[in-house]
């Protein structure tokens, strides 16, 4: 731990001379605003980027629920903006419609729930909340931020192509992604897409290191592991997981672009289309999809475990209590994060794999359903004789609770290979999934921007405009996805322009209907968010130093905290984070940093054996420090 | 005349949030924030929350059971009964769960709402009540494990020798059958390098087997009688899907696949039913396949295992409807392709009907 600690300090400390006089600190536009290295600036980078690509995702969404909702309608009023994808009747071109849900999807997942979250959230929050002045190079985090920019880009570019971007679903299958002769999309768009997702890899991968490396070695004084919040451990493991899983997928695109490129038969084989038999023999493409699984179901994690840290810290601090079985939820994200890498084929039962190996697979799919059980039922606990303020990010955890709770018990059916081949690639797995990844992780990410808006900014968020926002989008996304189970049950299969052809899936236009309207209105009210966002950035209500009252390190910065975070020393760490309504203590809170030598009337006896420890702690932390001045 | 009333609708929701926005505004300031915590807002947002709850739980119950009918599609095989029984018990349980884990946050969402001077509980853990929650779920998930795998393992398992053989070939965009012919009832070799625009199936007409297949537009399957598909794919990946089946398995270029199953009930049976004379089996692609996925169909049409037999028997074999192939049999075996096309009669027959 020392040698880094002390670069950082000495780095650090020589910019903190000049910050003692001017609040902001050196530099020009460009290097505090552009190119920065400072971990806040490159959070709210992320969190901008992925807010913009939310709402491109989400209107995609919009485009093509209207397709589904009311096939009837004139969209003429589209071209100025859709162009030729509007056919001349006035209908949506049945590739582009599939160019949109590729688009959407991969937007969502990896743009958005990847980028956007764990980008901002952890770059903001694990020096913050660790007590580290930045994270371990900030010059590699910088890096994470521009080849996301990077991919971003040119994942953009790619919608405008006339053959269209990527159209053959976000998992992009071959051969269908591999052969520009079964679908447009896989000429031009599916070469950006692929491009895009290798950058996209690179930066999620610099972030990722940056993120481990600095979790084990910048801790300040006295912050154990055991004394982590469970915000830094859930970005620990995300963390971890994409460093293992992402170079997966690296391997898998790779290898498609070689088949697509030069000829070899990795996906490949037996193929006739278009008037002739292929050359490319001996491949297979459930290999491709093994691949992609190997990522494809950690990444569902990586989601989604962000949501959960952040949401436990909400739940805690507006509970007023601290997070029951902070020991099992450690346990159970780890327990899932070892899990999340050998489920990957319930993916796959019909795919014609191995039956055998089928079974091996659910039988691990549902063992994972307990610790994901074990979490909601320590949030519950938790919110258990609580005294709870529903600020609005409080709100929002509580929506991210349901929504894991409602979208993770369908899980079970899914993960039942004999149930599933009923379902796979029914709207039932589409509701599964956007309730427990996307609505869930959504709300998470919401959630944070409530909560630690005012640490961001300064400032305070409107908490009104919140609580509308909040009851808009949640009883909104019930709607939207809510009805897609009965829609998935009747068969209906996803990635269907239209039903109409068949007789088994003619009906449901009322409830299809009901969905498109709901997602219309749904996306509506985010603008209430963007308002009091951008509003509240610059006009809200000075925020206090520390307006939730909450344990955690980060409020112990100022206001508007400069590069280096604290002003001066670290505070160093004595208590987990959760003292919250302990008995005996004056306030319903006891931060992390208060040692218990100032805590007597609350300690527990086991607490006073420590007080002796803090002294000597102290003492060698002054050698310490002073050794570096 | 209607995107006017949509405009002013939409003006005047935007006015009256920006009126809330700026009244709320206006109080946190005069109040100061402390005194926010618990305010009219909290106590409304507790509220609300349990309003939602008996609304949503109302909603869901009233939606499941008065619409049972239209979302539950009918089942017509062996292993769709089962698999659906293994449907609904997960669905019970999984309700039950869901219902009282629902009901109980709402409460405590409500009931543990802050007020004044009341302070929360300091209770990190409870090793006991951990314990039970892991142990409880993981009880009753290695009993839906346990029921899930011998359905599984049933379904998977070898198909029986007499079943009755179908090949089902996906292609960009559209279902082709081919079976065995009612000669020798197996089904000739292929191959995708002898794919034309003629010889769709690739057959390989040195095979003997494949003289008398026969290629079908609609999938004809007998009642009651073990059927084994057989699947390929020409180009990209599909997903042969019999909705009232309880099949779906993909067809994958290089890698043939197969499912067995047996139907319970003739199309005539499901019509009368239904109470809906038109009523039809369909076969449905489930695997994103490009621009005409969603109108991948194929009828289907379930009989009698006689009248099944007769309808195989009157179909032509692919190389009678194609004699230019006949060169592409070697010459050894063009006699008998003759007449296992039914190109040219059978002499063992004609000698026993001169016996008569
Ligand atoms: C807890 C967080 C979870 C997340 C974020 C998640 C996410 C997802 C996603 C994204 C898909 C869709 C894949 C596609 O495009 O086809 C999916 C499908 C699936 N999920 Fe989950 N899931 C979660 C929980 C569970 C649980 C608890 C189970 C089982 C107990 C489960 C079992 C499955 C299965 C088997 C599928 C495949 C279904 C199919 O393709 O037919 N998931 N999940
Ligand atoms: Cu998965
Ligand atoms: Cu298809």
């Amino acid at each position: 731990m020392a040698t880094t600690d002390i670069h950082i300090h000495s780095d650090v400390h020589h910019h903190d001379d000049h910050d003692h006089e001017h609040e902001h600190h050196e530099g020009n536009f460009w290097t505090n605003y552009v190119f920065s290295q400072d971990h806040k600036v490159i959070a709210k980078q992320f969190l901008i980027t992925g807010i913009f690509w939310a709402l491109l995702g989400g209107t995609l969404s919009v485009i093509f629920r209207l397709q589904l909702g009311f096939p009837d309608m004139n969209l003429d009023w589209l071209k100025p903006v859709l162009g030729e994808w509007i056919t001349p009747e006035g209908k949506l071109d049945p590739e582009f419609y599939l160019a949109l849900v590729t688009m959407h999807g991969t937007i969502m997942v990896f743009f958005v729930l990847t980028a956007g979250l764990s980008g901002t959230f952890a770059n903001f929050l694990i020096p913050l909340q660790i007590g580290a002045r930045d994270m371990a190079s900030g010059f590699l985090n910088m890096l994470s931020y521009w080849f996301f920019f990077l991919s971003s880009v040119i994942m953009f570019t790619s919608l405008f192509l006339s053959t269209g971007p990527a159209s053959g679903g976000w998992t992009i299958y071959p051969p269908l992604s591999a052969l520009p002769q079964a679908i447009k999309g896989s000429g031009l768009g599916m070469t950006l897409w692929l491009v895009a997702m290798a950058l996209f890899i690179v930066s999620s991968l610099l972030g990722g290191i940056n993120y481990i490396t600095t979790i084990i070695n910048l801790r300040t004084k006295g912050m154990s592991f055991t004394k982590m919040p469970l915000t830094i451990w859930a970005l620990f493991f995300t963390a971890i997981i994409g460093v293992l899983s992402f170079p997966v997928l690296f391997a898998a695109a790779l290898l498609l672009i070689f088949d697509r490129s030069f000829g070899t038969s990795f996906y490949l084989s037996d193929i006739y289309i278009g008037g002739e038999a292929l050359a490319h023999d001996g491949g297979s493409p459930i290999l491709f999809q093994h691949l992609f699984w190997f990522l494809g179901h950690p990444e569902v994690y990586i989601v989604l475990l962000p949501a959960l840290g952040l949401s436990s810290e909400i739940i805690a601090t507006n509970s007023r209590k601290p997070i029951f079985g902070y020991k099992a939820m450690i346990g159970s994200m780890l327990f899932i994060a070892i899990l999340s890498f050998i489920v990957w084929a319930h993916h796959m039962f019909v795919t014609g794999m191995n039956p055998f190996l089928g079974s091996i697979f659910m039988l691990l799919t549902l063992i994972i359903a307990v610790p994901s059980a074990v979490k909601i039922f320590n949030y519950v606990t938790t919110l258990w004789k609580g005294n709870i303020r529903f600020t609005s990010g409080m709100l929002f955890s509580i929506g991210m609770v349901s929504f894991f709770l409602t979208g993770g018990i369908t899980g079970i059916f899914l993960g039942n290979s004999a149930i599933d081949i009923q379902l796979h690639d029914t709207y039932f797995v589409v509701a599964h999934f956007h309730l427990v990844m996307g609505s869930a992780s959504f709300f998470g990410m919401l959630a944070g921007i409530y909560h630690w808006f005012p640490k961001m900014f300064g400032r305070m968020m409107n908490e009104t405009l919140g609580s509308i926002h909040f009851w808009l989008t949640f009883v909104g996304v019930y709607m939207v996805f809510f009805p897609m189970h009965y829609i998935g049950i009747a068969g209906f299969p996803r990635r269907y322009y239209s039903w109409t052809n068949f007789d088994t899936f003619s009906g449901f236009t009322d409830l299809n209907m009901l969905v498109s309207t709901a997602a219309i209105l749904t996306l509506a009210a985010q603008f209430i968010f963007l308002f009091n966002f951008f509003y509240s950035m610059f006009r809200g209500r000075l925020a206090p130093a520390n307006p939730w009252q909450s344990n955690t390190l980060e409020w112990t910065t100022p206001r508007n905290p400069g590069h280096g975070n604290w002003v001066g020393e670290i505070p160093s760490v004595y208590r987990w984070p959760y003292d919250y309504s302990k008995p005996g203590s004056k306030e319903d809170y006891i931060p992390q940093h208060i040692p218990f030598s100032e805590t007597p009337e609350s300690n527990l006896p086991s607490e006073n054996d420590l007080i002796k420890l803090e002294t000597s702690n102290g003492e060698g932390k002054i050698i310490v420090e002073g050794g570096k001045h | 005349m209607m995107s006017l009333i949509i405009s002013l609708g939409v003006i005047l929701i935007l006015a009256i949030l920006y009126m809330i926005f700026r009244v709320s505004n206006l109080i946190t300031i005069a109040k100061g924030p402390r005194d926010q915590r618990g305010g009219t807002a909290n106590k409304v947002n507790a509220a609300l929350f349990i309003v939602f709850m008996v609304a949503s739980l109302g909603g869901f119950f009233w939606y499941s059971i008065a619409y049972f009918d239209e979302y539950n599609l009918p089942v017509a095989s062996d292993h769709g009964k089962w698999t659906d029984t293994l449907f609904w018990i997960t669905m019970a349980v999984s309700v039950i769960a869901f219902v009282i884990i629902s009901i109980v946050m709402f409460v405590f969402i409500y009931r543990y709402q802050y007020r004044e001077g009341q302070r929360a509980k300091y209770y990190p853990d409870n090793h006991y009540l951990e314990l039970a929650w892991t142990i409880i779920p993981a009880i009753v998930l290695a009993v839906l494990i346990f029921t899930g795998l011998r359905a599984w393992n049933d379904i998977t398992s070898p198909a029986a020798k007499d079943a009755e053989v179908v090949e089902l070939i996906g292609q960009q965009f559209a279902w082709t059958a081919r079976y065995p012919g009612v000669k020798d009832g197996a089904l000739g070799k292929n191959n995708y390098k002898l794919i034309d625009d003629v010889n769709e199936f690739g057959l390989d007409l040195t095979d003997k087997n494949a003289f008398d297949d026969f290629k079908s537009l609609e999938l004809h399957l007998p009642v009651n009688k073990e059927i084994l598909l057989k699947i390929r794919a020409k180009d990209v990946l599909h997903s042969v899907f019999l909705p009232h089946f309880r099949v779906k398995m993909d067809a994958v270029p290089g890698m043939p696949t197969q499912f067995k199953f047996t139907v319970t009930k003739t199309t005539q049976q499901m019509r009368d039913e239904l109470g809906n004379p038109n009523f039809n089996y369909e076969l449905a692609c489930a695997e994103i396949c490009g621009r005409g996925h969603f109108s991948m169909k194929m009828s289907v049409v379930v009989e009698e295992e006689e009248a099944y037999e007769k309808w195989k028997a009157s179909q032509e074999a692919w190389l009678k409807q194609n004699p230019d192939y006949l060169k592409k049999v070697p010459d050894a075996l063009k006699e008998a392709a003759m007449i296992k096309a039914g190109m040219q009669k059978d002499p063992g027959s004609s000698v026993a009907e001169a016996n008569d």
